[in-house]
């Protein structure tokens, strides 16, 4: 027995760069108690709902129908009048406002310093491309995206940056530094990955689809700094922030554009060799999602690769842990979430021309980042279903032209 | 365009709110009791940081309050605090989850129990 237990990084030891929101005193503190109530609520709350399951629900359910329950829909049926459930989930969706108030708090009475710190990196700069013109889609502005208040897209006053800035102050909050300092986990376990995989794979043009403030885009821009980077998203504040946040660390290969990715005509057949999603097809809709896949098929080049990190599918999982996984659908206003994580990934990719035999999938996690985290607590193994930092990768390889013939 | 930093700052994400626990208000009180400990322990953190300045012998200024840092040690005592004061807010949500194994392991009523000494 040992009386060590671990907590998570302070909040002072998040990566900052010129364009980050300057924290008080009080604003800290305020996060490093909701840090800590993240941890308290996956770690030590969480885990008694897998238990009132097991020793209450489940029996009822067994006496009741004389069979276990056959989907995620029936277990949270048989969940929603459970107590212990009903106290974690209200506990856990104030804790998710309360941190939406802390960082919109801190990022809005700094507003004016940012945007204008923002205009110096981005006025005239060819590498940021708004389009204001660019329409909103329906599924990104049906809801507010995971109860961000004004979601990715809402600008509070001209030029405005504070979506980008909230989400880039908070995600160490909620992610209780699980992610790394930038909060980057995504795309440095994209990166790592390739350079482990594919130490020959040297990518021309890169796109990332949805790309929010950029943070998994900037550290495969600097795997690949010979590499010309375009990142797309729909919303301009995160376009605004992630640019500057770019440039602001010293990554000048990342042109980021306005763009809905339904359609990218603008762009050659063929003309990526690499192509990214990190924690975005969720955020999609049945009818966006094989739109958007069709079109990266269509975008990648020959010998080029497709890759898509999520949290994993439910297919082939207990039926309880398919509805732990799926309370965001429901209650953090993630609406496609349950939906995407049902589809048949691989018919899907194969609906888009790149069948199966091109395809592949597998799990990978974020390096623990020992700036922030001592060597000693890198064996913290709890996973707070659907924030851990391991996901799902999968994509495809589009055979070399020289190939090309033998598969078709 | 304009914005009031506080208003705004707690505004409600779009998207119908889903409520939990079995009264409506029940829950909005338990939203404000858990802002209210979020802002004492903010008060707590300041008064360690306060606590520690003083102990430095450098002299307790806004702005040196405003610009403390804590060491690896200072930081992990200051974490330990706030996980402690977590766990006596909750102490209550912590004792529900104990209960719900306890009958699974078949302790049983208190009306059981007094017969049971009682007989």
């Amino acid at each position: 027995m040992s009386s060590h237990r671990k907590v998570p990084p302070t909040w002072d030891k998040v990566g900052k760069h010129a364009i980050f929101p300057e924290a008080k005193h009080d604003e800290i503190a305020r996060f490093n108690f909701l840090a800590n109530l993240n941890m308290h609520l996956s770690s030590n709350v969480m885990p008694g709902i897998k238990e009132t399951y097991e020793q209450d629900a489940l029996p009822a359910f067994k006496a009741e129908h004389g069979r276990e329950p056959e989907s995620r829909h029936e277990v949270r049926e048989m969940m929603k009048n459970a107590p212990y459930y009903q106290w974690w989930s209200a506990l856990r969706r104030s804790t998710m406002e309360m941190r939406q108030q802390a960082g919109r708090s801190l990022v809005l009475r700094q507003i004016d310093r940012l945007n204008a710190v923002a205009a110096e990196y981005n006025e005239g700069a060819d590498s940021l491309k708004l389009n204001p013109q660019a329409t909103i889609p329906d599924y990104v502005s049906v809801v507010d995206t995971h109860c961000m208040p004004g979601s990715y897209h809402t600008s509070v006053v001209e030029d405005d940056v504070s979506a980008g800035a909230n989400y880039d102050s908070g995600l160490f909050v909620t992610t209780v530094g699980q992610l790394g300092s930038m909060t980057d986990g995504g795309g440095r376990a994209i990166s790592d990955w390739l350079q482990a995989e594919h130490p020959d794979f040297t990518p021309k043009r890169i796109l990332d689809i949805g790309c929010t403030i950029g943070h998994n885009i900037v550290p495969i821009a600097q795997a690949f700094p010979d590499a010309e980077v375009i990142a797309v998203d729909v919303s301009a504040p995160v376009l605004r922030y992630g640019h500057a946040r770019a440039k602001a660390l010293g990554v000048n290969n990342i042109t980021f554009m306005q763009v809905n990715a339904e359609d990218l005509s603008q762009f050659a057949d063929g003309s990526f060799d690499l192509i990214t999603t990190s924690m975005f097809l969720h955020e999609l809709s049945a009818q966006s999602m094989p739109k958007i896949l069709s079109e990266i098929s269509r975008l990648q080049a020959p010998g080029g690769l497709s890759m898509h990190l999520e949290q994993p599918q439910y297919a082939g999982r207990p039926v309880f842990e398919q509805f732990v996984r799926d309370w965001d659908t429901w209650h953090n206003n993630e609406p496609f979430w349950g939906t995407m994580h049902d589809v048949d990934l691989v018919a899907m990719i194969d609906g888009t021309g790149l069948p199966a035999s091109l395809q592949f999938n597998t799990a990978v996690t974020a390096k623990v980042d020992e700036s922030i985290f001592p060597k000693t607590e890198t064996g913290n193994k709890s996973e707070d279903f659907g924030r851990a930092a391991a996901w799902n990768v999968f994509g495809a390889w589009k055979p070399k032209a020289s190939e090309q013939e033998s598969v078709a | 365009m304009s914005t009031d930093y506080i208003n705004d700052a707690g505004r409600k994400a779009k998207g119908e709110r889903p409520y939990f626990l079995a009264d409506q208000q029940t829950e909005q009180l338990l939203n404000i009791t858990m802002a209210l400990a979020q802002e004492l322990a903010v008060t707590r953190e300041r008064m360690d940081t306060i606590e520690r300045l003083l102990e430095s012998g450098n002299g307790v200024t806004r702005e040196a309050i405003e610009n403390y840092k804590p060491d690896p040690v200072a930081a992990e005592q200051r974490q330990l605090w706030h996980q402690a004061f977590i766990a006596r807010i909750l102490r209550i949500i912590q004792q529900n989850r104990e209960d719900i194994t306890e009958r699974a392991n078949g302790q049983d009523s208190m009306d059981a129990v007094v017969v049971k000494v009682s007989t």
